[in-house]
């Protein structure tokens, strides 16, 4: 059975240079950065050379660049540590309503002690207005932080005039940008954010590594304490291999990426108008120019998505799906609520994110085994059955 | 590891019973695609036993597997054997469900419940 993995925004493959570079750190380059010998420097410059690599991808200056754990943590670092860090100056912190829950969920938390979230709606595209980002703004705004792209949707944010009222403002802005760092090009000054959150296995890069880039002058309150490790915003020993990891995919990405794109866009640029061509009922999720270049993403009308999947994976094509019952939560995916998107349709979410290994014999293989699963399903269901009826239900 | 026993798996991959009976004689319709999962059964009766038992599912892999294993379940039972079946015993037939399945996916025992009180009902009212 072919296999077709489609899940590159959940994992992506280790590039083999980026394992060849990583290997000696496992082996014989053991040192810890912190140690004044020999052992030491090598490890150390290696985190150093990395900085750099991951700098370059963004436009940074390499001193500016906090190694993290993950695109979690960097974000956590990023939401807690600049609230924390303005005492006396405000309480009121400005998002979207389709972050990452890591962004989320630390303004909830940042709620406990006196903090105040606006979310600012975005439109069916899952694109955030401008203009709304102003109205949201208080005299005691501190923070605005808002995603480069929605890893579950794939729109990409008009970030660049965000950033020019908050400019205005003299207000942080912190971008969440794991979907995008590594995958389209990006620079931080024309973006003109003051801090931004990146991820390794967004780009080929190992998982478990991440990096927060924190404009200097911006200051930040570090969580993680002990060591002076990361220029003491971060403390605690380097996870060397993973970072000379996150360095070469950062390297690689910045060299490769527009053949990159021009590999990944027209395969998706197939699934996004053959899938809805050969199925009735498919509604394409978020904003069809405006889109990461490997995304395609639907809302399957009568059926639900975790069944979808599991069938899928049954032909052997891994996928992910925003459904209540695909998340452990169980509750339907807020990126899609937020979008207008009814609770019925939503259940019926499928993401396809493509990446390097794939070909066009790959999107011909889905096209194909895809009709038949979506078939069978509305064969068995009751919504579905209904619409057949009553002509009523469908979107 | 996999989430689904192989019994939910061999279930959702090959549902036994699935569709509707033309003329009914109870049919129970619980769930709603907020929650994530809806089930309607129908059944068939011949003296005082379950005839035939179909069901339509919109749901998950788990949803899909309870109403075929509800379905497999109650065929051929006496109306009271049939209402003895519960989430409980479903879940236990299937080899168990994910512990953030069991509730809200697990609806097949109380959609067939509902069936048979249909069914009981319209007799009661004299069809």
């Amino acid at each position: 059975m072919r296999k077709v993995y489609l899940d590159n925004a959940a994992a992506t493959p280790l590039l083999p240079e980026v394992r060849e570079a990583m290997l000696p750190y496992l082996g014989e380059v053991f040192g810890n950065p912190s140690s004044l010998h020999d052992w030491g420097d090598k490890a150390r410059e290696a985190v150093e050379s990395a900085r750099i690599q991951v700098a370059q991808l963004i436009g940074a200056n390499p001193e500016e660049i906090i190694f993290t754990g993950s695109g979690t943590e960097s974000n956590n670092l990023a939401i807690k540590g600049l609230a924390l860090a303005q005492p006396g100056k405000g309480k009121h912190i400005v998002v979207s309503a389709i972050e990452h829950f890591s962004v989320l969920h630390s303004v909830q938390t940042l709620g406990k002690w006196g903090f105040e979230m606006t979310l600012v709606p975005v439109d069916k595209y899952g694109v955030v207005d401008p203009q709304a980002v102003r109205k949201s703004l208080r005299k005691d705004t501190i923070l605005v932080s808002m995603m480069h792209a929605n890893g579950e949707v794939g729109s990409i944010e008009p970030l660049a005039e965000i950033s020019k009222i908050t400019k205005e403002r003299n207000i942080p802005f912190h971008t969440d940008a794991v979907a995008t760092a590594g995958t389209i090009p990006l620079d931080v000054s024309e973006l003109g954010v003051d801090s931004l959150s990146l991820a390794g296995n967004q780009f080929y890069g190992p998982k478990g590594v991440g990096a927060l880039w924190v404009r200097k002058g911006v200051r930040i309150m570090p969580f993680l304490e002990g060591g002076v490790q990361e220029g003491g915003r971060r403390a605690g020993t380097e996870n060397v291999p993973a970072i000379v990891g996150l360095g070469k995919a950062a390297e690689l990405a910045r060299v490769n990426m527009p053949a990159r794109m021009k590999q990944l866009i027209p395969l998706r640029d197939r699934l996004l108008t053959e899938l809805p061509a050969k199925i009735d009922h498919v509604v394409v999720t978020g904003h069809l120019k405006q889109r990461l270049p490997g995304h395609a993403s639907f809302c399957i009308e009568f059926i639900e998505g975790e069944a979808m999947l599991m069938l899928l994976n049954s032909q052997g094509v891994a996928v992910s799906s925003g459904s209540a019952c695909t998340s452990r939560a169980l509750k339907a995916s807020h990126v899609l609520i937020a979008m207008g998107i009814p609770h019925a349709l939503a259940q019926g979410s499928i993401l396809f994110t493509l990446g390097l290994d794939n070909s066009a014999r790959d999107i011909d293989y889905v096209l194909e085994v895809m009709p038949p699963i979506v078939d069978r399903l509305r064969q068995m269901s009751p919504l579905y059955a209904k619409f057949i009826k009553t002509g009523k239900g469908g979107k | 590891m996999p989430v689904y026993s192989d019994k939910v798996m061999e279930h959702f991959m090959h549902p036994r019973n699935v569709g509707e009976i033309e003329t009914p004689d109870g049919v129970g319709e619980v769930g709603n695609p907020i929650c994530g999962d809806m089930m309607t059964f129908y059944i068939k009766v011949k003296d005082n036993r379950l005839a035939d038992v179909k069901y339509k599912t919109f749901g998950c892999g788990a949803a899909i597997a309870v109403s075929s294993m509800v379905s497999e379940m109650a065929m051929g039972k006496t109306l009271d054997e049939a209402l003895k079946i519960t989430p409980r015993t479903v879940a236990d037939e299937l080899e168990g469900l994910p512990q953030n399945k069991f509730h809200c996916s697990n609806l097949g025992a109380q959609a067939l419940h509902k069936a048979i009180q249909d069914y009981r009902g319209k007799k009661k009212g004299g069809k």
